[in-house]
Order: structure tokens, then C-alpha cells, then sequence
């Protein structure tokens, strides 16, 4: 037992999780039923694909994907956020 | 690949754990989202992987760069502060809106708005 | 000194982070606080409320009691994602809750609490009655969850916001 087989166990494990739940996320906003659910699908996408490019930055050993990772973080606020007050303002069903 | 030989056990076990966790606690937060069956329920569902779902992940991250490098490695903590903040902020928001579009359309079982009237009135 | 430093807490926690995204060094010290005291001269024009005075004993006591409660209702909500749909009797509702805080400040911070434990979601306050609405995802008894809010995190948020 290595340090190097027990990382790259958990880090295949890791990937394949979050990559599951991005799909699963991702099913989310392609079935809706409502807007409101697509919206929270996207959000949840976003946060499992930030935590999927921190985990292959551990992977592959070099910090530039954490970079990556803080543009997705800040990039899925502002979308949720705009979608959000969207709903709220914009499209309003009466 | 790089080669993490040089790390101990000591250091690889808890990372591998904390990865195990935040992954796990995030998938079980979308599939949380793909099979409860009202939206507000479902509006529970991806809190798990923003609290300890991405806990774990950054800590495993702040462990395993903090050994490597041989200094304190911080900077995934920024992302962490981020996320406390911004996820309060996007998941009201989304709350507010699907209240505000069923009581629009008048679905059954939603509290009604107060009697100032119109939900989402302020800012 | 605070002419030229408006906003201590600001300027100091934007120089906390500029030092943890670049390698710690006196150039980048010298510019992180640079463009914290900028920010902080920026901030000013804004012209934003002015904080009061809050005792900071209060919110540490918060912060262990929340970071114990995330852990908890994480463990929870996951086992109730887990046996969902397998004859568990659980139930999910709205729940009232009249609050006596009215700080901005303090319901910010009631807000972020709730929202990061996972079980409770933070959908309206009414900020004339003071009412919020929550939506709870494991609801045994309506009035355990007011309790819990009121005595739990309220008291010690009304006792560091006074």
C-alpha cells in the first residue's frame, strides 16, 4: 500500500462520483418540469463541476485548475443569481 | 500524473477519506435532486454538496498541496468563504421566485402572501 | 487613521485574500494592502450603513453551535435521500416563524445559517411583522423547528447584536 495507490484510488472514486452527479444535475435541468427547477439544476451543475476540476487539479498536481475552479464559482453565482431575478421579474405567468 | 510516492500514508489516507466524503455527500445531494418529488423539497437537495460535499473536497486539496509543497497551501479557502456566502444569497432567491410564481399561478398547498401583498416587493 | 482607513474589517480582509491567492510575499503585501485601502476609500463613497457595536463572544458560541448542526443535519438529510421512497414516514412542510431580530446585519447572518444547514431552506421574511418563512425538509412537529430557531440561534443573535 503506497501513498500514490491510495490517492489514485480516491481520486478515481472522487471523479466518477462528481461526474455522476453532474449528469444527474444536468438530467435535472433537462427535465425541468418547471423553470425554477431547471435553475436549480444548473446551480447544482455548476458546484459539481467546480469540485470536479479542484479534484482533477489533485490529480494531476499543479494549482491551475483551482483557478479555473474559482472563475466557475464566481460565473455560476452570477448566472443563478441573474436566472433567479429573472423568474421573479421577468416571466411571470398570470 | 505526478508522482506522490514521496508523501506518507499519514498524509494520504485523510486526504483520500475527505475526497471519499465531499464526493459522496455531493452525488447524494443530486440524486436527492433527481427523485424527491416537489421543488421545495428538492431545494434541500444540493445543500449537501455545498456544505460538507465541498468541504471535503477542499480540505483533501488543502492537505494534499500543504504536504507537497511543504507550506501552508491556503488558497482553496477562498472558494470555501465564497460559497458560504453566495449560496444563502442564490437558493433565497430561488425560493422566493418559485413562491412567488406558484401563488401567480395559484398551486395548492403554498402559504399565501402576507397582506402587503405581492411576495419578492423589496430588492 | 480612520480617514485614511475607513473600513478596517474590509481593507484587512481583502489583504488576507489577495496574500492567499499569490504566494506570500512584501511585494504582494504591499500591493494586496494597496488595493485594500483603495476598496476601502471606494466602499466609503458608497456610503453603506454603518455597523454597530456587536460582542463578538456571542457569535463564536454561534459558530461552534452551527458548525456542530451542519455536520448533524448533513448526516440526516442524507440518510433521509437514502431511504426515501423505502417507507419512511418523513414529511416536508412550511413553517412560520415570528421573529423579534430586525438587524439587517444579524438576519443576514440567521440567513446564512439556515440556508447552510441542510433541512431548512430560507424562502421569505417579512420585514414589516418580522415573519419568515421557512420550508423544512424533515418536519416531525411545526413548533420544534420554531423553538429551535428561536432559542438556538436567535437568542444568541439578539444577545451579539444588542
Amino acid at each position: 500500500m503506497s501513498a500514490s495507490f491510495v490517492l489514485s484510488l480516491a481520486f478515481g472514486y472522487a471523479q466518477l462520483a462528481l461526474a455522476l452527479a453532474a449528469c444527474f444535475a444536468a438530467w435535472r435541468v433537462l427535465r425541468g418540469p418547471r423553470a425554477q427547477d431547471r435553475v436549480l439544476g444548473l446551480d447544482t451543475l455548476y458546484v459539481t463541476a467546480m469540485l470536479l476540476f479542484i479534484v482533477t487539479g489533485m490529480r494531476v498536481g499543479t494549482p491551475f485548475f483551482f483557478e479555473a475552479a474559482m472563475v466557475i464559482g464566481v460565473l455560476g453565482f452570477v448566472a443563478t443569481l441573474a436566472l433567479a431575478k429573472f423568474l421573479i421579474r421577468g416571466e411571470v405567468i398570470e | 500524473m505526478t508522482d506522490f510516492d514521496t508523501l506518507s500514508l499519514w498524509v494520504a489516507v485523510p486526504v483520500g477519506l475527505l475526497l471519499v466524503l465531499g464526493s459522496t455527500l455531493t452525488l447524494l445531494g443530486t440524486v436527492g435532486l433527481v427523485q424527491l418529488k416537489s421543488f421545495y423539497d428538492r431545494l434541500h437537495a444540493p445543500t449537501l454538496g455545498t456544505s460538507w460535499g465541498t468541504a471535503g473536497v477542499l480540505l483533501a486539496s488543502i492537505l494534499l498541496f500543504s504536504a507537497l509543497d511543504g507550506r501552508a497551501v491556503l488558497h482553496e479557502l477562498v472558494i470555501g468563504i465564497f460559497l458560504l456566502i453566495t449560496t444563502p444569497v442564490t437558493l433565497m432567491l430561488l425560493g422566493r421566485a418559485a413562491l412567488h410564481r406558484d401563488r401567480a399561478e395559484k398551486v395548492r398547498g403554498i402559504p399565501p402572501a402576507r397582506a402587503r401583498g405581492d411576495a419578492g416587493s423589496d430588492g | 487613521m480612520s480617514r485614511l482607513i475607513p473600513h478596517p474589517l474590509l481593507s484587512l480582509g481583502l489583504v488576507g485574500v489577495w496574500l492567499l491567492l499569490t504566494r506570500f510575499s512584501l511585494g504582494h503585501l504591499l500591493l494586496g494592502t494597496a488595493i485594500a485601502l483603495i476598496a476601502g476609500w471606494a466602499l466609503g463613497a458608497l456610503e453603506p450603513p454603518a455597523l454597530r457595536r456587536r460582542r463578538l463572544l456571542p457569535l463564536i458560541r454561534l459558530a461552534a453551535i452551527v458548525a456542530g448542526d451542519i455536520v448533524r443535519s448533513n448526516i440526516a438529510v442524507a440518510r433521509l435521500i437514502l431511504t426515501n421512497g423505502r417507507g419512511n414516514s418523513r414529511r416536508s412542510g412550511f413553517v412560520e416563524i415570528p421573529l423579534r431580530l430586525s438587524d439587517p446585519t444579524a438576519l443576514a447572518m440567521l440567513a446564512m445559517i439556515i440556508t447552510a444547514t441542510p433541512g431548512t431552506a430560507w424562502l421569505e421574511h417579512d420585514s414589516e411583522n418580522g415573519v419568515l418563512l421557512l420550508h423544512v425538509f424533515d418536519l416531525i412537529e411545526p413548533g420544534d423547528w420554531v423553538t429551535l430557531i428561536r432559542d438556538r440561534y436567535e437568542s444568541l443573535l439578539m444577545e451579539a447584536f444588542a
